[in-house]
């Protein structure tokens, strides 16, 4: 292999990135950047888009729009950053661009030079006029390695990733032997982020020195986590950091096949990154005789139908050779006899999107964040009670509380933190005498919880602790493939058990029953699903345990949330006569008027929704939820029915 | 678990025969191998929006296996339905980030307005209502697609909202459609 001839036939290519660059930067016309990625979309990012086309349409102004993938402030979208040279201001930042306000950014911005301050979120560039982003925490804790370029560059654009310095890990790699290869990774530290975090350069080594011909990687973005959405973001908005990590693995291994497993539920991102493979392809970056060379790889995408045990290793390799995804016997690891019968590599979408950096970087780079036994940075999706949700890349090793609190703004409403619940349906519900654990792998997996995917749900004191577990059981029990009796079976009872509680009718037998049955089901399971499925009630058992007693012995839900111990009344006291508020978004016609022409809600019909409680106006503010229900004063209706 | 409801009237009934007949060219294009099952189910479904009992038998002979083995591969996955969904299809993301924020409440409103269970159809074909784990909008929680378009942050009473939006909708259509035939 020629390395002078590669570095040449690359260098060509990043020649041609930088003059498209260059060429855009020298129309000096503004440049409107939207977040086009399936949250952005959600939030109205196609309407903006279009009403910025419009405005500027009517204006007559000539402005570049790009759309581009997430930047991981989902409570900000839908997000815009304007370039718009000719003021010079730097780039701005806009949050929740809707119509009304794209409009008005064409108008007073992109004609009259006014940057609209009321909307601006910050300057992506420190200056002397506007607050930069990186001066507020959301932006400054972070550090990303992983998602550096997301939704800075257009996914569906090559040229833009190579221009910022994509695919030189490659061109790098190529250069060296692969056990070269091997090495660095392993004296990095890479560990899997896919949630059990194995060495990658371990799995790497295993599979260079399996002999069989016709390797093969699998990048696992088969995303199952209810409320996680880490790897989509990545796919969707930055797609050639994973094929280039992707082509390296192969390149190490000595694979010349991949497959891309997303989720079907995915549309966007298979979209995103069939049409990476495309362009790849069509610079040679990928596909036969990558940059001249004799290294060829072909990558392919397969369609994941929905199963979140084929997070799993085994169990995917089953779903793309067209079975129902059940887990199997390892020993053989899949890295000795995988897909077909050949040696195969599955790492995560995270895992690969990290390598690049790291071969461009060096080893001692990657180790410089995170702690000595996790290097490098978590991606966390944060969600539930907090003020800024959205996507999080710190470094491992973070406190939760700075994490939750100063990176995400803590727990809006005044409300109080109750508890955080980290690794999905696998993983543990952590209460606030744990918000000082630093997060990575094993700090968590002994504090009962794991890093799992990387999904955190942050509950604050309206959450029922009974209510969470049984809602991770469901969803366990759902999930489980049948293969094992203790998973198919145990997980059915244990969520027999949780709805009886939810519902007013445990026994204190119950809790010790659950404590048994959870340890069995562990022991009993072959893969990672049954092994971790009791997590949540055993940790949620361990730390709010008063919980569960005074749903048993109280029949008393103390976050008022198991709707068959709450019910709602309304304070006759405080209810306004003559306000009919309540009884017109009553779904089921359940609020009545009382005789002193006030109103009172009929418990036999009432479906506690809470919808009365929303609407009744704060000056009045009459509707009260109590638990156990028999607080609630009752009132009958009159015979008229009144 | 779902039925094969269309195990005996496909050979009657003139959508499926049409179904049937769409199924067959669709087979010419994918190879004989059981890797291809999945992809196969996949692309009947994007076209005719579920899988039919006589699709799945075709299926089973194109691959040469057990029709037993591809109705267990079928319903194993979440992606695939057995019945026709409505015309509007509604989905309720019961997410961890939506089930906190009161997801469950939204699914039962639009199951009482309908009077059907998630997974089902309206008899007239309009609606069908499914829960599903997650859209990855959770910063928008609780969250409901209707049709393809994301409903963030909904409320018990946006449902009833949608329903007077969806017979406005209708109401303005059936006008539109009775003007053009008067002007015939």
């Amino acid at each position: 292999m020629n390395k002078d001839d590669l570095t040449e036939r690359f260098a060509s290519i990043l020649r041609r990135a930088d003059r498209r660059a260059r060429e855009r930067r020298n129309e000096a016309i503004p440049t409107i950047y939207i977040v086009m990625s399936t949250c952005g979309l959600a939030s109205g990012a196609a309407e903006t888009k279009q009403a910025f086309e419009e405005a500027l349409s009517d204006k007559d102004i000539g402005a570049r729009i790009v759309p581009v993938g997430c930047l991981g402030h989902c409570y900000a979208e839908p997000l815009v950053v304007i370039d718009h040279p000719a003021t010079g201001f730097p780039p701005i930042c806009y949050h929740q661009v809707t119509v009304a306000r794209a409009r008005r950014l064409v108008r007073s911005y992109l004609e009259k030079g006014d940057p609209v301050f009321e909307y601006v979120l910050g300057a992506l560039e420190e200056n002397d006029l506007i607050p930069a982003v990186t001066d507020f925490a959301r932006f400054n804790l972070e550090q990303r390695l992983v998602m550096e370029h997301c939704g800075r560059i257009d996914p569906d654009d090559i040229y833009q990733y190579i221009a910022a310095g994509g695919y030189s890990g490659l061109v790098k790699a190529l250069c060296l032997e692969p056990e070269e290869l091997i090495d660095e990774i392993e004296t990095s530290g890479l560990r899997g982020r896919g949630g059990a975090g194995f060495p990658a350069g371990r799995k790497w080594r295993l599979a260079s020195t399996a002999k069989a011909d016709g390797k093969i990687i699998i990048c696992n973005g088969d995303e199952g986590d209810p409320g996680a959405y880490m790897d989509r973001t990545i796919l969707e908005s930055n797609p050639h950091q994973l094929l280039e990590g992707l082509a390296i693995c192969a390149y190490a291994v000595g694979a010349d096949q991949a497959i891309v497993y997303v989720r079907a539920e995915y549309p966007l991102a298979v979209k995103t990154i069939k049409g990476a493979i495309k362009s790849a392809e069509g610079v040679a970056l990928l596909g036969s005789t990558i940059l001249g060379t004799t290294f060829s790889l072909n990558v392919s995408v397969f369609q994941g139908s929905g199963a979140f045990v084929c997070g799993e290793e085994t169990a995917l390799i089953q779903s793309i050779e067209g079975k129902r995804g059940m887990p199997q016997h390892r020993p053989p690891y899949p890295v000795e006899k995988g897909l077909w019968g050949r040696p195969t590599v599955v790492n995560n979408v995270k895992t690969l999107s990290s390598v690049p950096p790291i071969i461009k970087n060096g080893t001692e780079w990657f180790r410089g964040s995170g702690t000595e036994t996790s290097p490098g940075t978590a991606i966390f999706s944060v969600v539930g009670n907090v003020k800024h949700p959205g996507l999080v890349e710190i470094a491992m090793g973070t406190s939760l509380r700075t994490l939750i609190f100063d990176v995400c703004g803590g727990i809006p409403n005044k409300k109080s933190f109750k508890a955080v619940q980290i690794g999905g349906p696998s993983g543990g519900c952590l209460p606030e005498s744990f918000l000082d654990t630093p997060i990575d792998f094993d700090s968590l997996t002994q504090a009962g919880a794991m890093m799992g995917s990387g999904g955190m749900v942050v509950m604050d004191e309206d959450s029922c602790m009974v209510d969470v577990a049984r809602y991770f059981i469901d969803f366990t029990q759902k999930e489980s493939c049948g293969k094992c009796t203790f998973c198919r079976i145990g997980t059915r009872h244990l969520l027999n058990i949780l709805d009886r509680i939810t519902n007013g009718e445990g026994s204190e037998q119950d809790l010790e029953l659950l404590g048994t049955l959870s340890e069995d089901i562990k022991l009993g399971s072959l893969c990672g699903l049954g092994e971790t499925a009791p997590n949540p009630v055993l940790t949620s058992l361990r730390y709010f345990l008063d919980e569960y007693e005074a749903h048993i012995k109280e029949n008393r839900c103390p976050a008022h949330k198991c709707r068959a111990l709450t019910a709602f009344y309304i304070d006759l006291e405080k209810c306004a006569r003559g306000c009919e508020v309540c009884v017109g978004c009553c779904p089921v016609e359940a609020i009545f008027t009382t005789r002193g022409r006030k109103k009172a809600i009929d418990q036999k019909l009432c479906v506690k929704c809470g919808e009365c409680a929303v609407v009744c106006p704060p000056e009045y503010d009459a509707v009260l939820k109590v638990s156990p229900p028999e607080l609630a004063p009752t009132l009958e209706r009159t015979p008229d029915g009144k | 678990m779902a039925e094969l409801v269309c195990m005996t009237v496909f050979e009657s009934d003139p959508e499926e025969r049409a179904v049937l007949e769409n199924v067959a060219a669709m087979l010419e294009e994918f190879e004989k191998q059981r890797g291809n099952l999945i992809p196969i189910l996949q692309a009947i479904q994007d076209k005719h929006s579920y899988l039919c009992g006589g699709a799945m038998e075709m299926v089973a002979n194109h691959l040469d296996v057990a029709l037993g083995e591809v109705y267990g591969v079928a319903t194993f996955y979440n992606q695939f339905r057995f019945h026709p969904p409505g015309r509007h299809q509604i989905k309720v993301c019961l997410g961890t980030a939506c089930h906190v924020a009161g997801g469950d409440i939204i699914l039962e409103n639009f199951e009482r307005k309908l009077g059907i269970k998630d997974g089902e159809t309206t008899p007239d074909r309009e609606y069908s209502v499914e829960r599903v784990a997650c859209v990855g909008c959770c910063a928008l929680a609780p969250v409901a697609v209707i049709n393809d378009t994301v409903e963030g942050h909904i409320k018990p009473s946006r449902v009833e909202g949608i329903f007077v939006q969806f017979q406005v909708e209708r109401e303005r259509e059936e006008r539109e459609e009775a003007e053009r035939e008067s002007s015939e």
